[in-house]
């Protein structure tokens, strides 16, 4: 199997379109840590207008954790569909190209091919990751320093002390790999019903979008179906930077407010994950290769 | 040794028979030549035998084994390269042959590769990506794929598509070498038939799916079968002429002629016959290539 797997990591090492999304990644945070660089404070003084007369904040607001939260907040969005031309193209690329038929006839089971394209695809998608986690939080750190971290929820601020959010990230990245590996099994799947590139592709994405939407709509109809959709889910990463507050509302340090959440969504992300893998070794074994 | 025993397979695409009860065996060390019109049934026939389209109905065995039941095992000793030359355009020639030399159980050294490279004719465009080589390159690539594990049965589906005449001549020689040198089964088709004839020592020919002929392509050629070309100038009448007669069997009547078969022997009485019945002849010619039997067997069908 780790042959398979190596083949496989090799053949996304040698595509172009492969560091298509590091560098869109790269691109898109360096041109918000330079924003925020050089008007970081006019930006900082907009977070904090409606509190400046009830609540005095000192020291470093614009600090690297800071921008590394609104950065994973504008992110996480975009980074799927990122992940979709790969994931997406993993069967339905070598159908298109007619490559299928040549790993198709060597002494392995479609099955292992199948399993070594998504560890592969998997294993890209965490190092997208982890390339955003580098540039997102070390090289913030980097420019802007550390101090506490100070976040505006919708009608309540949350300090979480500078020694309590390193944690915090490493969790919200383990959870935020869940996620996006959700997507590579779903871009999976739409990759083993088609033989060609951009259907695949276009059809992850159109999902993803389609799902958000009505992830976030408070429509009472779609309200039902929401707690099974694994849009709803992805972006609790937020959860660890919820903390919970003692008898004199001072937080807890080291605390999460809503860990059955995070569990509860972590449990659904990996369901659709078995869901859409397990369905694309069926389609993929069922099928006659013709391209 | 049967390397290849398939018994009554069927492929059935919706409302398309694409293979109808197709049947055959395939010895040892033997060249075998699968022959058939385009939309014949050779291709889907091909990767029904490589396990990547699951027949409809029927059996099919190699090296005495069921594939279905010893599939991984068995497409170990099998190298095969299926219509086009497919191939990542971002990989240079020699990375392809790594790349599948490392998915096969057996160990494959540098020197396997470079080997295959020199077989195949690729040594000096190793180092090059696949995207700027030509169409008969790529194939010559595939070949190079199909033989890098050291296979004991080769599958070439349509070996020399896109080859100019020298790759053609290449790879019939190539075909010739590893059956006669190294004792390789294989297993071509072709749409070039006069390819065919001078390299398989069997043929099988199929339409719509369905065998038409086979054997030994000594028997296939026999000369006391050989096909005539006669144009008249009245092909009607020159028809019902040869019609009565009792030498000619298989007419075809077309455009450009009479086409039947009969004994060379009995040539000279045709000609009698048709001067004879007042026939104008323009030209009688016999035909004797695989070409010609091929021919007539799949339009006989239609």
């Amino acid at each position: 199997m780790w042959k398979l797997i190596s083949v496989e990591l090799y053949k996304i090492y040698k595509r172009p379109r492969t560091y298509i999304a590091f560098g869109a990644i790269a691109a898109l945070i360096v041109v918000i840590q330079l924003g925020l660089k050089i008007d970081g404070d006019a930006y900082a003084g907009f977070l904090m207008k409606d509190i400046n007369d009830t609540l005095s904040v000192e020291g470093k607001i614009l600090n690297g954790y800071l921008i590394c939260y609104i950065l994973l907040q504008l992110l996480l969005v975009h980074v799927p569909l990122l992940v979709a031309l790969i994931a997406a193209d993993m069967i339905s690329g070598e159908a298109n190209l007619g490559t299928l038929r040549l790993i198709f006839t060597t002494p392995y089971s479609r099955t292992q091919w199948v399993m070594a394209k998504f560890i592969a695809a998997s294993t890209y998608t965490i190092l997208l990751l982890i390339w955003l986690a580098f540039l997102a939080l070390f090289v913030s750190i980097w420019i802007f320093g550390t101090d506490d971290l100070f976040l505006m929820k919708s009608n309540y601020v949350v300090l979480i002390t500078e020694g309590d959010v390193m944690w915090r990230y490493v969790g919200a990245f383990v959870f935020a790999a869940f996620a996006l590996m959700t997507v590579t099994s779903l871009g999976f799947l739409m990759s083993s019903l088609a033989n060609n590139s951009i259907g695949p592709i276009v059809g992850t994405m159109s999902a993803i979008v389609f799902l958000t939407i009505l992830s976030t709509l408070n429509i009472p109809l779609f309200s039902l179906i929401k707690p099974y959709l694994f849009t709803t889910h992805m972006n609790n990463w937020k959860e660890f930077f919820d903390l919970q507050v003692n008898a004199d509302n001072e937080a807890i340090k080291g605390s999460i407010l809503n860990i059955a959440k995070i569990k509860n969504s972590l449990i659904v992300l990996t369901l659709h994950i078995i869901l859409f893998v397990g369905a694309s070794v069926l389609i993929v074994k069922k099928k006659d290769i013709l391209s | 040794m049967s390397v290849i025993e398939v018994q009554d397979i069927s492929k059935q695409f919706g409302t398309l028979k694409a293979v109808d009860g197709l049947s055959f065996e395939v010895q040892e060390g033997e060249v075998f030549g699968f022959l058939g019109q385009n939309g014949s049934g050779k291709s889907t026939t091909i990767r029904m035998l490589l396990s990547l389209i699951h027949p409809s109905s029927g059996s099919i065995k190699l090296f005495g084994l069921p594939l279905k039941e010893h599939r991984n095992e068995l497409l170990e000793k099998v190298g095969a390269i299926i219509e086009r030359p497919d191939l990542y355009p971002y990989l240079t020639a020699k990375e392809h042959l790594q790349l599948f030399a490392k998915v096969r159980k057996k160990h494959i050294t540098t020197s396997d590769i470079n080997a295959t490279l020199e077989k195949v004719g690729l040594s000096n465009r190793s180092t090059d990506k696949v995207q700027t080589f030509s169409l008969g390159m790529k194939q010559r690539l595939g070949i190079g794929i199909a033989l890098v594990h050291n296979p004991s049965l080769i599958i070439l589906d349509e070996p020399t598509n896109g080859l100019d005449p020298q790759g053609i001549a290449d790879i019939r020689h190539l075909i010739q070498y590893l059956a006669k040198e190294e004792g390789k089964t294989v297993f071509v088709s072709s749409h070039l038939l006069s390819e065919i004839e001078q390299v398989a020592s069997q043929i099988l020919i199929i339409h719509k799916g369905k065998k038409v002929a086979g054997g030994a392509t000594k028997q296939l050629l026999d000369p006391n079968k050989t096909i005539v070309h006669v144009t008249t100038l009245n092909d009607e009448t020159a028809l019902s002429a040869i019609k009565v007669s009792e030498f000619a069997s298989y007419m075809l009547p077309r455009k450009d002629g009479i086409y039947f078969c009969m004994p060379q022997q009995q040539i000279p009485l045709l000609h009698k016959s048709l001067v004879m019945a007042d026939i104008p002849l323009l030209k009688v010619e016999t035909k004797n290539s695989l070409e010609d039997y091929f021919l007539q067997v799949t339009s006989n069908t239609q």
